[in-house]
């Protein structure tokens, strides 16, 4: 042919060809330079300037060219710039791209990693398991060098994250494949009125009628034709199904290089009433030795590369064929003008016995010994049924060794998911596109159906639902279910191994000798046999492998195909990134109302679940002081509150407190802890009277949805008779806490309608005025911090102007904000325990000191039985406050306490104490160590022992609480 | 992904819900044995078939629903009153 344009092996014009040779690309391979048309693939344009190796494989690094010239093709996985593992065989051609080959050094011609083949017989099969073992000192060295023969590209820090926002999709029929069955099947369910997504993995649609002849040609053309006059069905090329979940919820990643980067990928999340799977048929390699070499492709491979890219594959070939499409690969290569030296037909007693050569096949044994001299090496040896999202859908498919493929259970498919085209059987073109054509129409016709179902499901319609039995009203798919006629079934050799050993998973390196060594070990099974030699795990999970494997795991155990089945097909179908997985990030965050006056004045942040709170402005002991001797203020919006209502409240509370409730009068407060029905302490909080039936009940501040759900829970499932109305309004007010021994002081500027005085307004009692102008607000008496406090709950939109106006009328007064760790300290003096802090997932009530809490002569209440049985056998820990002889060391919380060697508890909270000068803890210890008085021994985690004291108060300030009661 | 049949919303997915599962009935505080209230509180049927269990649709309409699912396919359907066995024609 001479020195083509375009390459020295390309071809003149092709009547299918998908390039356009007026427009040329440049680009580089591995530093030089190439060029290309647009249309062409990477490997079709290197193919055309006579490239013939492109990788090294993963153990041995053996050279490897195209085997199937498609995305799946396990020969071609390049770097693109920065982009690793790109399949060569599918990226079409980018101007100036610099495309290099993967893991091979110094180059992909001399790769001295491929010492490997002469290390082959160490490098078996899981040989990790058994060498690089000894001497374990040398691990990180053997890590070191492993590390390097790893088969994957070269990831950039730099390059910029791609996160694209998802995409719903509700088609009624979702389209799996578009190939001519599964274009047929989109024109009849979209002409029987139905919305059709037709989703196709290449970049353009017609399947094998792309490389096909004039009559493929021309039926690619009406189909295409129709397909795009069709409004109903909107088409994805380049965009591949990952998989089938329930209720016919499918992900789809569509690739769409206009979303930026070369790759965009983008996740659609599809919930199709009906599902067609119309993915055609994958070719299968022929497993003899050489079988890997440059030079020997499928026949799907040749016929691509001559008719889509009018390349030349190679120039003198040798073909296997078992079927008409290997024939037909036959007439394409002779059209070409390559010369076709021997056809072994593998329905007459032909077969390939072994290929030889180096960088690529020189040569070919056939049945009858001859040994032909050769480029080009054409396997056509059947096909594989890629049958995944029929597995996922729940039904196995069976192996017909008539057929020497796998052929999907049609009655185990449940009605919403049909199989049609090559997947379902065999035939003419016209046979299949009316089986799709059928299954369309049933696809859409039971669609309806399903719609039906789900509009009828809605409350409203249920009234007026039709009767379901059959007939045009029905919401059941599977009734007057269409059984689709049956495809012929053509008869096809088995050739799966062949007389030498060669390999089964290209992408793993893994040999047929490897799969019998398995067994031979007792991995006698194709799952087992699968996870010891890594065969089928590659990048292609199984597509062009598992039915060799299940053929040379069943000829090892001695049974047959059927019976040894294949590896259980999992999603996602094609590897995606998880920039399409993760979309953009969404992470709401929670501010209080009072948060601009924070930042203005240097609070440190804290994350606390989605809030940001304050944790101190600068000196948290300072803080505390301040409060202890003057007045302070803390913004505690994130508390949970609970609005309850009904004449019911008060069985509500007896039911999830652990007190009693029932005597609590208008205008009191009671602290209260849950527990959950194993007795482990779930939260703890202050509920108030408000009114007759009117109460509101705090809770921690990360138990705020928790404890709302619990409460619905309980009423909603447990006692549903009872009135209460619970309105969550965390968020309704803006809280904060007063507190030191200026704060009646304080509030009596600001507030009015309250009598503050201690007569009127004792510790532990609720009121409701007006604070600084703002009606509705709930100030109750309350002590966390130990001394003289109000917390006050103010309608949300005017928190910040309470606020400020408190801390401006008692500037005069030492009035400032202290934050959450100030917090932390006070309440730690005052021996108070936080839930999840002190307390943990198995601390039940009587372990967190709430022995005068805890009402067991009550008829009933959450966790009552397991804190009566608690209680009889005195068993848990116990919460103490521990005093460090050592006031100067403050432990860090979690060190354990130790009797000797055992581990007697742990140190749960731990501050130095502003107040007095020294460290204060609380702990939980085995109860034999609780006495007050007892001398513990702590370990710090440097490993240094310290002992402390139990205290005879969980408190250690002011123990009697005479401070909060002024 | 799997369909929940919720009967203040219609069917939806069941990304919106919370699964609480299979809830046997809260046995007699007063009466019950410590292996039976462990029972109730940890040990469940788990079995092949229609089980009726509890939904919490966190992201709707905040009620507790039952639902009946299928363990091995995930078909989902409402409750009856009877339990998922007393229903005539039930599928295995």
């Amino acid at each position: 042919m001479g020195e083509q344009r375009g390459g020295a092996m390309r071809l003149t014009p092709q009547p299918g060809e998908v390039i356009d040779r007026s427009a040329t690309i440049d680009f580089s391979w591995n530093g030089r330079p190439f060029t290309g048309f647009a249309g062409d693939t990477i490997a079709s344009a290197l193919a055309a300037a006579g490239e013939r190796v492109f990788s090294r494989s993963l153990k041995y690094h053996r050279p490897r060219g195209l085997l199937t010239a498609s995305y799946h093709d396990p020969g071609c996985m390049v770097q693109v710039g920065d982009e690793p593992n790109v399949r060569g065989a599918h990226r079409l051609v980018s101007a100036g791209a610099a495309v290099t080959s993967q893991n091979t050094w110094p180059s992909l011609r001399l790769d001295l990693k491929a010492v490997n083949q002469f290390a082959a017989p160490v490098l078996t099969a899981g040989f990790y398991y058994k060498t690089f073992m000894r001497p374990r000192f040398a691990w990180p060295l053997y890590e070191a060098v492993l590390r390097r023969f790893v088969n994957g590209g070269r990831v950039s820090r730099d390059t910029p994250p791609s996160r694209q926002a998802k995409r719903f999709a509700h088609p009624d029929v979702l389209v799996a494949g578009g190939g001519p069955a599964g274009m047929a099947a989109a024109l009849a369910a979209a002409r029987a009125g139905a919305s059709v997504l037709l989703v196709e993995e290449e970049l353009h649609l017609g399947g094998h009628l792309r490389w096909g002849d004039e009559a493929d040609l021309a039926a690619l053309a009406n189909l295409g034709a129709q397909v795009a006059a069709e409004p109903r069905i909107e088409v994805l090329t380049d965009a591949v199904v990952l998989g089938r979940y329930d209720g016919n919820w499918i992900a789809v990643l569509e690739r769409r290089g206009d979303l930026g980067g070369a790759e965009a990928e983008r996740l659609v999340k599809a919930r199709a009433k009906t599902l067609v799977v119309a993915p055609g048929l994958i070719e299968r390699p022929y497993v003899f030795a050489g079988n890997d070499l440059p030079g020997v492709m499928l026949s799907t491979a040749v016929r691509r590369l001559i008719n889509l890219y009018a390349v030349k594959p190679g120039e003198r070939a040798v073909v296997l064929s078992a079927n008409p499409e290997g024939d037909a690969a036959v007439a394409d290569l002779k059209r070409a003008g390559i010369q076709v030296l021997r056809v072994e037909d593998a329905r007459l007693g032909g077969d390939i016995v072994m290929a030889a050569g180096r960088a690529g096949v020189r040569s070919v044994t056939v049945a009858d010994g001859s040994q032909i001299s050769c480029d080009l090496l054409v396997i056509a040896a059947g096909w594989t049924a890629p049958t995944s999202l029929l597995n996922m859908a729940g039904a196995v498919p069976a192996y017909s060794p008539r057929a020497a493929r796998f052929l999907p259970d049609f009655a185990g498919l449940p009605p919403e998911v049909l199989a049609t085209g090559g997947l379902a059987g065999d035939g003419s073109l016209d046979e299949l596109t009316g089986h799709a054509s059928a299954a369309g129409a049933e696809a859409a016709r039971r669609a309806e159906r399903v719609g039906r179902a789900w509009r009828q499901a809605m409350p409203g319609n249920r009234a007026a639902a039709v009767p379901a039995e059959g007939g045009a009203g029905s919401t059941d798919p599977s009734d007057d279910a269409k059984v689709l006629p049956d495809l012929p079934v053509d008869s096809h050799p088995e050739l799966f191994a062949g007389r030498t050993n060669g390999f089964v998973d290209f992408s793993e390196d893994v040999t047929a000798k490897d799969l019998r060594a398995a067994v031979a070990e007792g991995f006698d099974s194709a799952e087992l046999a699968k996870r010891f030699t890594t065969a089928t795990m590659g990048p292609l999970q199984g597509k062009l492998e598992s039915v060799n494997a299940a053929a040379v795991v069943a000829d090892a155990i001695g049974t047959s195909i059927a019976e040894t089945g294949t590896t259980t097909w999992r999603p996602p179908y094609v590897p995606v990134s998880l920039g399409a997985l993760a979309g953009p990030a969404f992470e709401p965050v929670r501010y209080s109302p009072m948060q601009p006056w924070h930042e203005a004045h240097g609070a440190v942040p804290l994350q606390a679940g989605a809030w940001i709170r304050p944790d101190h402005y600068g000196d948290p002991a300072a803080e505390a002081r301040n409060v202890r001797e003057r007045v302070g203020l803390i913004d505690v919006t994130p508390i949970g509150k609970l609005d309850l209502r009904g004449p019911d409240v008060a069985n509500l509370l007896n039911l999830l407190y652990v007190n009693k409730w029932s005597k609590l009068e208008i205008g009191r407060v009671r602290y209260g802890v849950m527990c959950a029905e194993d007795g482990v302490v779930l939260d703890d909080g202050v509920t108030g009277r408000l009114g007759e039936d009117h109460y509101l009940m705090s809770t921690t501040s990360s138990g705020a949805g928790a404890i709302w759900e619990w409460l619905e829970n309980w009423l909603q499932t447990e006692r549903p008779g009872w009135v209460v109305h619970v309105t969550p309004v965390t968020t309704a007010y803006a809280s904060m806490n007063v507190a030191g021994p200026h704060t009646r002081t304080l509030m009596e500027r600001v507030t009015e309608g309250v009598d503050l005085s201690n007569e009127a307004f004792p510790y532990m009692h609720v009121r409701t005025g007006r604070i600084a102008g703002v009606d509705d607000c709930v100030l109750w008496r309350i002590g966390f911090t130990g001394e003289l406090s109000y917390e006050l709950h103010v309608p949300a939109s005017f928190g910040l102007h309470v606020w400020e106006t408190l801390l401006d009328v008692g500037a005069d007064l030492g009035a400032a904000a202290f934050g959450v760790e100030a917090q932390r300290i006070l309440r730690l003096e005052k021996g108070h325990f936080i839930v999840g802090q002190d307390t943990d997932g198995l601390t039940k009530g009587f372990s967190a000191g709430l022995d005068w809490a805890i009402k067991l002569d009550k008829a009933d209440f959450a966790g009552k039985p397991e804190l009566a049985w608690q209680h009889e056998d005195a068993s848990g820990p116990r919460l103490v406050g521990l005093q460090p002889t050592d006031g100067s060391v403050v432990p860090a919380e979690a060190s354990l306490i130790m009797v000797g060697d055992h581990i007697a508890g742990r140190v749960t909270s731990s501050r130095m104490s502003p107040t007095l000068g020294r460290s204060v803890c609380l702990a939980q210890v085995e109860a034999r160590l609780a006495e007050p008085g007892t001398e513990v021994t702590v370990r710090l985690p440097t490993g240094r022992l310290i002992t402390a004291l139990v205290t005879p108060d969980l408190a250690h300030v002011d123990p009697d609480g005479g401070r909060m009661r002024v | 992904m799997i369909l929940l049949p919720c009967p203040w919303c219609g069917p939806r997915d069941a990304s919106e819900f919370g699964h609480v599962g299979e809830t046997p009935p809260r046995p007699d505080p007063d009466t019950v044995t410590p292996a039976q209230w462990r029972a109730y509180l940890y040990l469940r049927p788990n079995s092949r078939g229609w089980v009726a269990e509890t939904w919490y649709h966190r992201m709707g309409c905040r009620r507790f629903i039952k639902v009946e699912r299928h363990t091995d396919t995930n078909e989902t359907r409402q409750a009856s009153q009877r339990g998922p066995a007393a229903r005539a024609g039930a599928g295995a």
